[in-house]
């Protein structure tokens, strides 16, 4: 068997520590990510969805466990530092990208992420061939508009960019935070598609958090269900492909 | 005409305090106040260096330095000290006026019969008021050239990166502190440079030649905004210089309305107000409309711009 690429060891947040409002969040999380994992995570809101990103991500320190990648221990390393090997796409797509910028611009400081950012010159005009084919994979013209700088983009095709920020430099760990729920229901579908076309082609590992149970059954090998700080349902493969909606919906019932 | 030469030269020199701020307010886009003590701190360390015998050229540089440092112990209470921007660049601009005064040993010091970067052969032998337009422009090109080729690179993107949005800077793993902290220190540096090359063109340096100096840096960034509109970056740094000029023009016509020059700071506000407000004004007086029908003949399609 192969090792994980991400470890969670009984991973604990709180929030008010020390105060007569402590709360804990995360309940001794543990989980073990593998190379090529898919995994949908559902859970209520105050599940605890965005504080396992955040503290995958480092945004929040960890009050007790440990997160291992690739087998070393990252529980303390800085938010900085965990970009070199994880990306994040958010679901509101204005923190994704620079507003100022060019769409190519935008495009060719995603792809130096973790290089050294030195006194050379940038050297756009020589990536350009790239950047049109890998933003004529989504079907939203942002090929059309390599130029335009990308605040004045739309809504879809602006997450469309971000989406690709995060997985032109081929991270070890991909986290979508609800990356389409701020999307129509069509433009959300066409980047979900898009996005479960590069993992696979790339053969990314992601953790995808969504609200919608037709998108958790149908995309991804593996399933998670956190419920107030604990994971309740952790399923993968062939018991995912059996995993109906009518079961999703008894869970959440109780 | 004279006048309008030694506006223009005058222009030139203060738009470098106009292209410093920039780097800050426009691409960082935070208010940078260390500007009010690092430009009498360019001139009061030139005027001294020369005083006591160093060339022109080598205190102009020195000048430069003691503006970065500054502008590194902005940068440092802002970013390691979590001192919020405003108040750590006041800070640094409060202590400026102290060591200023310890730097030039009295409140004012003149340069009479001292060298100077203009006292060489050649700008001497030109028409009056046409070495500070000379030099001037020298300068500015060069500053201009190499902030608009150091924005083309990978540093550069990623400065620009960081002022754009923070969030996505950091999760490109660009270190936003450094990036903060480098752009103070050369936009300081400039800054001082900019003291420097005015105190030599004055003929001397005094401890509160900083005040109201932001407000006279931003308003060449303003009016350069609001004249030439919607730009790239490298134009968008030459209109700040074009500002600057048209801004010492404004100062000319009011001087000539008579106004005394003491008047000079509540002019500065009133004109960076007005520029400031002026997308709001638009909107409420239908300025736009205005314009339109006083103009008939109707514009090419391409023309017309969208001001938002």
């Amino acid at each position: 068997m192969t090792n994980p690429i991400l470890e969670l060891q009984n991973v604990t947040t709180y929030v008010n520590r020390h105060t007569p409002d402590e709360q804990k969040i995360l309940r001794g999380i543990n989980l073990k990510v593998y190379p090529g994992d898919f995994i949908t995570i559902l859970g209520s809101n105050g599940a605890g969805k965005s504080t396992l990103f955040n503290t995958i991500g480092g945004n929040l320190a960890v009050d007790d466990g440990h997160i291992l990648v690739n087998d070393k221990d990252v529980t303390h390393l800085s938010e900085e530092k965990r970009t070199r090997f994880l990306s994040r796409v958010f679901q509101d797509p204005k923190l994704g990208t620079a507003p100022r910028m060019t769409v190519s611009e935008n495009l060719l400081l995603a792809e130096k992420r973790g290089a050294r950012r030195g006194l050379v010159f940038r050297g756009l005009k020589r990536q350009m061939p790239h950047f049109q084919e890998i933003t004529s994979t989504m079907e939203n013209d942002l090929s059309k508009r390599l130029n335009t700088p990308a605040g004045e983009l739309s809504g879809g095709q602006r997450q469309a960019l971000s989406f690709l920020m995060a997985t032109i430099k081929r991270p070890d760990i991909l986290l979508l935070d609800e990356h389409t729920a701020a999307l129509d229901p069509k433009t959300s579908r066409e980047l979900l598609k898009a996005t479960d076309d590069r993992i696979r082609e790339d053969k990314l590992t992601c953790l995808m958090i969504t609200h919608h149970l037709e998108d958790a059954l149908k995309y991804g090998n593996r399933l998670i269900v956190l419920d107030k700080g604990q994971i309740k349902i952790d399923v993968t493969g062939a018991e995912k492909q059996k995993l109906t909606m009518d079961d999703l919906y008894k869970y959440f019932e109780i | 005409m004279s006048l309008i030469t030694s506006a223009i030269g005058q222009g030139f020199l203060w738009g470098i305090l106009g292209i410093g701020l920039f780097l800050t307010f426009r691409i960082l886009d935070f208010p940078d106040m260390t500007v009010e003590g690092t430009f009498p701190m360019g001139a009061a360390v030139c005027v001294a260096a020369i005083s006591h015998g160093m060339s022109p050229i080598l205190a102009t540089l020195l000048a430069i330095v003691v503006g970065m440092v500054a502008g590194l112990v902005t940068g440092l209470l802002y970013t390691k000290g979590r001192i919020p921007i405003l108040l750590a660049g006041i800070l640094v601009m409060t202590a400026c006026y102290s060591i200023n005064l310890r730097i030039m040993g009295t409140s004012n010091i003149s340069l009479l019969g001292k060298q100077s970067l203009f006292t060489n052969h050649f700008l001497e032998s030109l028409p009056k008021y046409f070495d500070s337009v000379t030099l001037g422009l020298i300068i500015v090109i060069i500053v201009t050239a190499l902030l608009a080729m150091f924005l083309q690179t990978d540093l550069g993107q990623a400065f620009i990166a960081t002022g754009d949005n923070e969030t996505m800077a950091k999760s490109l793993d660009i270190h936003i502190d450094s990036m903060k902290i480098m752009g103070l220190m050369v936009s300081n540096g400039l800054i001082a440079l900019s003291g420097a090359l005015v105190a030599q063109s004055d003929g001397y340096a005094d401890v509160n030649m900083g005040i109201g100096i932001i407000v006279i840096g931003l308003a060449s960034i303003i009016i350069g905004e609001v004249v030439f509109g919607n730009l790239s970056m490298n134009q968008r740094l030459v209109a700040v210089t074009c500002g600057s000029i048209l801004y010492r023009f404004v100062l000319l016509i009011v001087l000539q309305l008579g106004f005394s020059t003491n008047d000079l700071n509540l002019i500065s506000s009133i004109v960076l107000a007005l520029c400031l407000m002026l997308p709001m004004l638009r909107k409420a007086l239908h300025l736009d409309n205005l314009i339109k029908n006083s103009v008939k003949t109707p514009l090419p399609d391409k023309k017309v711009r969208n001001h938002d």
